[in-house]
């Protein structure tokens, strides 16, 4: 038999806020967290793109000073995310063994990597300081809240670009539904604001270059979007089985329904135009959900701002939904926070856990003229979602053709 | 210029709060790295390669063991400038 699992607690470090509530608060608020790189090597190497959504609140104002010398800046902001996640499920006393954390990420710890061969051309290899591998490794943010929080019934890390921390979210879902745990800390986190990451983004044309105004840089569906604003942070959030929750009188935000992973199979980066499989990973997680089409009135959209993205999806979102696509309040929240890459499902998970939450779906900025080949309901200032049966996806999509849809209930 | 023994346990004691937050004035010469201050191998070897670079010494990864003490420590850094 299927367990309900709920959401007990948020935690995030965004572009538009030092914790979860704070960025629900500045995405209502119609905030942008795209600023220009103050950095030295913003200039230095003559980047293409110069600006960037960088985390509001630095992990410095946060973490003690030992935490940050043996932390990359992913695993920095994981642990903000997932201690603010566990205080705001008010830290469940649960068994160590009864545990788990399923974290994502993209990329990993590419600023220790990279400053590590900087070190080891200009200084030698013994200056490699012995926390460099511990560092750098994709697992190392999982690894770093699962240790502060003493999991133990497994940190598992997903790596799969853009979609990872949706498929982190469906992961847990799975292993609570095994029963491997009672609670689980699933999240994504990110730190890859780097010369080599914005010239790798900006040689493939999938960077926006607006860099004389990058508040309005990130602009989903806008006929004027031409490409994504790279974001970093991390968020989590406490899933447990309805069971655990209600024993210990827990808050329970929203359900997470279940989810879906499919992969296209079509090109590196280049998502599948007719969206198929999208469409495939939509259908089943509502299918999974034990949901109608219909049910669903609140759709957070993967839209990253590019030309080509933003159509595949609602290519794959017509197919899914039909006629009916034309009820339902499409949020891209992208606008407002830049793009995460592997922290950006979970962000987006929370946004919509609260858009259920408080029955309110948040706004879209920046859609000035929307482009006429994506005829959505897009919601460009908070909207009330009404009473009644209320069902909300989430839609992450990754380079390597990843597709990663999780589905919510307002309780 | 060689540092006293006072300004390598001072300079020590910031390169062990740097790492592992341990308070300055809880590193003294008598305590020991591993049972006192609870400091684990790789910490020891990265206050070491930090150790090596603030006092200007080469401390060989063979006599990192034989350094039991925060005194041990300070005694082979101001041997090792003289």
């Amino acid at each position: 038999m299927t367990k309900k699992i709920v959401i007990t607690g948020i935690g995030a470090t965004t572009p538009i806020g030092g914790t979860a509530r704070d960025s629900w608060k500045a995405l209502l608020a119609g905030e942008s967290g795209a600023r220009s790189l103050e950095q030295e090597w913003a200039a230095k190497y003559e980047l293409p793109v110069t600006f960037a959504a960088t985390a509001e609140v630095p992990a410095a104002d946060v973490l003690a000073r030992h935490e940050l010398k043996r932390l990359d800046p992913s695993s920095q902001f994981a642990l903000i995310a997932g201690r603010e996640a566990w205080a705001d499920a008010g830290a469940p006393e649960v068994e160590p063994e009864r545990l788990a954390i399923d974290w994502a990420t993209g990329i990993g710890g590419v600023w220790t990597l990279l400053d590590a061969w900087d070190t080891l051309r200009e200084r030698g290899p013994r200056r490699v300081l012995p926390m460099t591998v511990p560092m750098l490794m994709p697992n190392g943010p999982g690894a770093a809240v699962g240790m502060d929080l003493h999991a133990r019934a497994g940190i598992r890390t997903v790596v799969s670009a853009c979609a990872s921390s949706t498929e982190s979210l469906v992961n847990a879902w799975e292993h609570l539904q095994d029963g491997v745990a009672d609670v689980v800390i699933a999240g994504g986190s990110e730190a890859a604001i780097h010369p080599i990451t914005i010239a790798s983004f900006a040689s493939m044309q999938a960077l926006s270059r607006r860099n004389d105004d990058p508040a309005i840089a990130s602009r989903p569906y806008d006929v004027g979007r031409d490409g994504f604003v790279m974001g970093e942070g991390a968020a989590a959030l406490v899933l447990e089985t309805e069971e655990h929750a209600k024993a210990r009188g827990a808050r329970i935000y929203a359900e997470l329904l279940g989810g879906a992973i499919t992969s296209d199979a079509y090109h590196i980066t280049a998502p599948d135009p007719e969206g198929s499989a999208a469409a495939r990973a939509m259908k089943a997680a509502i299918e999974q959900a034990g949901a109608a089409l219909s049910d669903v009135r609140h759709i957070n959209a993967h839209a990253t701002s590019t030309p080509v993205g933003d159509i595949a999806e609602y290519n794959a979102l017509r197919r899914v939904f039909g006629d009916g696509l034309d009820d339902i309040a499409v949020t891209a929240t992208k606008a407002s926070t830049g793009h995460l890459l592997g922290g950006a499902g979970a962000i987006e998970s929370i946004f919509t856990v609260m858009a259920l939450h408080e029955r309110t779906a948040p706004p879209t900025i920046n859609l000035d003229e929307q482009d006429p080949e994506i005829p959505l309901d897009v919601v460009t200032s908070p909207r009330e979602l009404g009473d009644g049966e209320l069902i909300a996806i989430s839609n992450s999509f990754g380079f390597g053709g990843h597709n990663a849809v999780a589905a919510f209930r307002a309780v | 210029m060689a540092a006293t023994r006072e300004e390598v346990l001072g300079g020590l004691a910031e390169l062990i709060n740097d790492e592992t937050g341990i308070a300055t004035d809880t590193v003294e010469l008598d305590k020991s790295f591993t049972d006192d201050l609870d400091i684990d191998s790789i910490s020891m070897m990265t206050i070491v390669v930090n150790a090596e670079e603030k006092f200007d010494v080469k401390i060989p990864d063979e006599e990192v063991k034989n350094l039991k003490t925060v005194g041990d420590a300070v005694d082979f850094i101001v041997n090792a400038q003289a």
